[in-house]
């Protein structure tokens, strides 16, 4: 192959003005993480919230839940993201859809709606399978006590579903990172945009990505490592999901 | 250098990177391998696009395939077979690089920083940076656009000098980056920015395929001169004298009006559109004195 490599490119300054190319990849990351961990946030939130309305059990409730989740899980990403951007403004009223339009940052706020929904169905159904999971006893144990909804979900399945899916929740927020790279279509500058024009630029491509998937990769794994954190502080004594198979075959579990 | 391998061991993982691989003129492996391939865009009205039937067509096609027919010559071999291979701009770069194409047939301006990477024939259009906007705005200048919200395609020279205009001119206009130009005429189109900052050759192409053309004016204003180049691998000296020589003769000959013609003032395929755009004073110098300079001096 024939090829050019010139890692000196990332001290170079980049032709848009603002520094580096290696500055406008870091400016990229930090919408890429204020994006993500806005997102995500807001996708905790509401999944946990919709995640546990399914498992009521009221008819009504249950496929409310399972109405937005299938509504929002179905549709990609990428046409949330177009939907959000340029069909809804158009669909409200013109007042609202022109203020809408003009505020600033639109696109963060955009991806970081369109994120959030998106994200939220995944943690709604990992939740609700972490609230199933729990044996039926517990329920039951909580109402025996006298509990009423509100507390067997809050003293009891709540807090035990929560560290149940605390490993797939790390998971999904490595997805939510990486899926913050579809915000490039509505405009916003995040790293993968900002990889892009670099290599539009430079036409140093191979330097450009490599640097990137860097950045991507030490961020994910800064994720990882702040979750196993969470999940050891959280870990109730005498439970927990990474037992090894022959204690849970001793109790019986 | 350490670093040098990790980029070759990721590079292996991805699929390109043979540094151990012998450096062969593109000549030589047109002749071994039997065929030539050329590299088109799917959009690039009317400069390298794919007509109704997916078939890659436009103006750089047309001057690639006069340049393969002079490769043709040039290795004696009149069957040879011509390759198509859809690229777009992130992945121009990368095919190039390892051989899948060996010409680039699209709308890529050719640039000092650039060329460090890859080379260029000669220029074969001569575009300046405009932007397009409701004609109901009235906006013709630069100034116009003064505290508006502007749109661009990120990567693109044209934002760069959309940037430093706003810096120098102290305009206080708000940028927006799109992912690419279909987005940014939409954004246009659907008032989240004014104005669409882009080579006036695609501005003109996306007016023309609008619903309705009527609607929509292109700046008198304009930023800059861009030369479009096809580009070829660097370092390959003898495929580059065959290419430029190949474009010289057709710029000489004449044979290029005709080409000009045929996609700029005439209706073109698949809709039958006429883009109406003559050949600028700029490009007509090109064709008196063929260079393939990215300085945009040069042009003026």
């Amino acid at each position: 192959m024939e090829y050019n490599w010139n890692w000196g490119i990332f001290l170079e300054s980049s032709p848009d003005g603002t520094g580096s190319y290696l500055y406008t990849l870091f400016l990229g990351a930090r919408w890429t993480l204020a994006a993500s961990l806005t997102a995500w946030t807001a996708a905790l939130l509401m999944g946990i919230i919709v995640g546990t309305i399914t498992t009521f059990p009221r008819r009504l409730w249950s496929a409310l839940g399972n109405a937005y989740i299938e509504f929002f899980r179905n549709i990609p990403l990428l046409v949330q993201m177009f939907l959000w951007f340029f069909v809804v403004p158009e669909i409200l009223p013109e007042s609202i859809g022109a203020w809408m339009k003009r505020m600033p940052n639109s696109s963060f706020w955009t991806a970081v709606i369109a994120l959030s929904f998106f994200t939220s169905t995944r943690v709604a159904v990992q939740f609700r399978a972490g609230i199933l999971s729990q044996a039926r006893g517990q329920m039951m144990a909580a109402q025996a006590l006298g509990m009423n909804l509100t507390q067997t979900y809050g003293h009891v399945l709540l807090p035990m579903a929560f560290r149940i899916v605390l490993p797939p929740l790390t998971s999904e927020f490595m997805n939510t990172l990486k899926n913050s790279s579809v915000a490039m279509t509505v405009g916003l500058m995040e790293l993968t945009a900002q990889t892009r024009a670099m290599q539009e630029f430079s036409f140093q491509v191979f330097e450009a990505f490599t640097v990137s998937t860097l950045i991507y990769l030490i961020i994910n794994l800064l994720i990882v490592l702040g979750m196993r954190q969470i999940e050891r502080g959280l870990a109730v004594p005498g439970f927990s999901i990474e037992r090894d198979p022959e204690a849970r075959m001793r109790e019986g579990g | 250098m350490k670093i040098r391998h990790f980029a070759c061991v990721l590079g292996i993982s991805l699929g390109f990177c043979a540094a151990a691989q012998a450096q062969q003129g593109t000549l030589d492996r047109i002749r071994a391998g039997g065929g030539i391939t050329l590299g088109h865009r799917d959009a690039s009205i009317p400069l390298s696009y794919l007509d109704d039937r997916q078939k890659p067509i436009g103006y750089a096609m047309d001057l690639c395939l006069k340049i393969v027919d002079a490769v043709k010559e040039e290795l004696k071999m009149p069957d040879l077979r011509v390759n198509y291979q859809p690229i777009t701009p992130a992945t121009r770069i990368p095919l190039l690089a390892n051989g899948t194409i060996d010409l680039e047939c699209g709308s890529t301006t050719n640039t000092a920083d650039r060329q460090k990477q890859i080379t260029f024939t000669i220029t074969h259009f001569v575009t300046a940076n405009r932007f397009v906007s409701k004609k109901a705005g009235g906006l013709k200048t630069f100034d116009d656009l003064k505290g508006k919200t502007i749109v661009s395609t990120s990567g693109t020279t044209n934002v760069k000098q959309a940037n430093e205009l706003n810096t120098a001119r102290k305009l206080g206009i708000n940028i927006l980056n799109a992912k690419d130009h279909a987005e940014a005429f939409l954004m246009v189109d659907t008032g989240r920015a004014v104005a669409f900052v882009m080579d006036d050759i695609l501005l003109a192409g996306f007016v023309a395929n609008h619903a309705d053309p009527r609607l929509f004016t292109i700046s008198s204003e304009a930023l800059s001169v861009e030369p479009y180049g096809i580009m070829l691998r660097k370092g390959d000296p003898a495929f580059k004298k065959v290419v430029d020589e190949a474009m010289t003769k057709l710029f000489k000959s004449g044979g290029l009006t005709a080409i000009y013609e045929k996609w700029f003032m005439k209706p073109i395929p698949p809709r039958g559109i006429v883009m109406n755009i003559p050949m600028s004073d700029a490009m007509k110098r090109v064709m008196d004195n063929p260079t393939d300079s990215p300085d945009p001096g040069v042009y003026k």
